[in-house]
């Protein structure tokens, strides 16, 4: 390994998301695991990444306001009697 | 232009990921006006489907009808639908259409005209160049000082209320474009192939989009989640 393929830190938290996603050419996988087992600061990063992905995956909530869904209920009936009427 | 009918939307997709065994159940018994199928449906896209048509609309009011609109058109269209596409797909493609549709009657923007110029122009950092040393040397663009693991932290802090809360805050304060990727990938659970094709925009773009966004997210936890 040389200064020129080594990824710095400041290179490597732009690819967090490239890894995460699988989506890295095998050459470049192999600079980024690298670096990651000789560098602390950037598997606490990597740490945070994934981290803050499930922190913004617990938003999910579908609530559907009961309004709401009475009223698209309404339209399903009258598109079932339009149609069984045809 | 007028808009396009649901068969011709559903033409517009590419022919994988199809329709599952499971879909296609629902889809059957849609069309023999089983009503716990559509509910179903509505219980899982409709608040997602208000939150996409809302990017494209001058309203809430306005992206709620436009989400109704859909379904009628989903209704009216489900007897010509051929499972060539998932159902999902299917859905929030007359979704965008008939939202595209109101925007052009609005003349309004749409949120993803620009994207491949903007994405280029504007090249944001992850993480602040100044927790990077700049001194020429062996450890220049290597931590100043390191980030702190978040995933020995205690569950009850991690996920939190003010954790929360600052999550919300982070994505309503990102570009539509960030904002809608990062909605659809990580808070519905797309996966990165159906936000292509119903965002229409190459994988690159989506990634760049994807990275963007979370990025900011983690840059406005990391001083909360940091404190000791």
């Amino acid at each position: 390994m040389n200064e020129q393929t080594e990824l710095t830190c400041r290179e490597l938290v732009e690819l967090v998301t490239e890894y995460v996603e699988g989506a890295m050419p095998p050459e470049e996988l192999r600079r980024f695991e690298q670096h990651l087992a000789m560098c602390e600061g950037c598997r606490a990063y990597l740490d945070q990444a994934r981290q803050t992905i499930r922190l913004v995956g617990q938003l999910h909530e579908a609530i559907l306001p009961l309004a709401t869904r009475q009223t698209l209920l309404q339209t399903f009936r009258s598109w079932k009697n339009s149609t069984s009427t045809e | 232009m007028a808009t396009l009918t649901e068969a011709e939307a559903e033409a517009q997709l590419p022919t994988r990921p199809g329709a599952t065994p499971d879909e296609l159940a629902i889809v059957a018994a849609l069309r023999n006006g089983d009503e716990g199928a559509f509910a179903s449906l509505i219980e899982h896209y409709h608040s997602a489907m208000v939150r996409l048509a809302s990017m494209y609309v001058a309203s809430g009011a306005v992206a709620e009808e436009v989400a109704q609109e859909a379904w009628l058109g989903v209704l009216e269209g489900i007897g010509r639908f051929e499972g060539r596409s998932s159902i999902k797909t299917w859905i929030f493609t007359i979704l965008v259409n008939r939202a595209r549709t109101r925007a052009r009657r609005e003349d309004r923007s749409q949120p993803f005209a620009a994207l491949e110029q903007s994405l280029h122009e504007t090249d944001e950092p992850a993480v602040e160049p100044s927790r990077f040393l700049d001194t020429p040397g062996r450890w220049q663009g290597y931590w100043v000082s390191y980030p702190t693991a978040w995933s020995t932290l205690p569950e009850e802090r991690l996920l939190a209320q003010e954790t929360r809360r600052l999550v919300a805050q982070a994505i309503a304060s990102l570009p539509p474009a960030q904002q809608e990727v990062i909605t659809l990938r990580d808070i519905e659970g797309w996966t990165a192939e159906e936000v292509c094709v119903l965002l229409t925009i190459s994988e690159a773009n989506q990634r760049v989009l994807l990275h963007r966004a979370r990025a900011k997210v983690r840059r406005v936890l990391e001083p909360y989640l940091s404190e000791v």
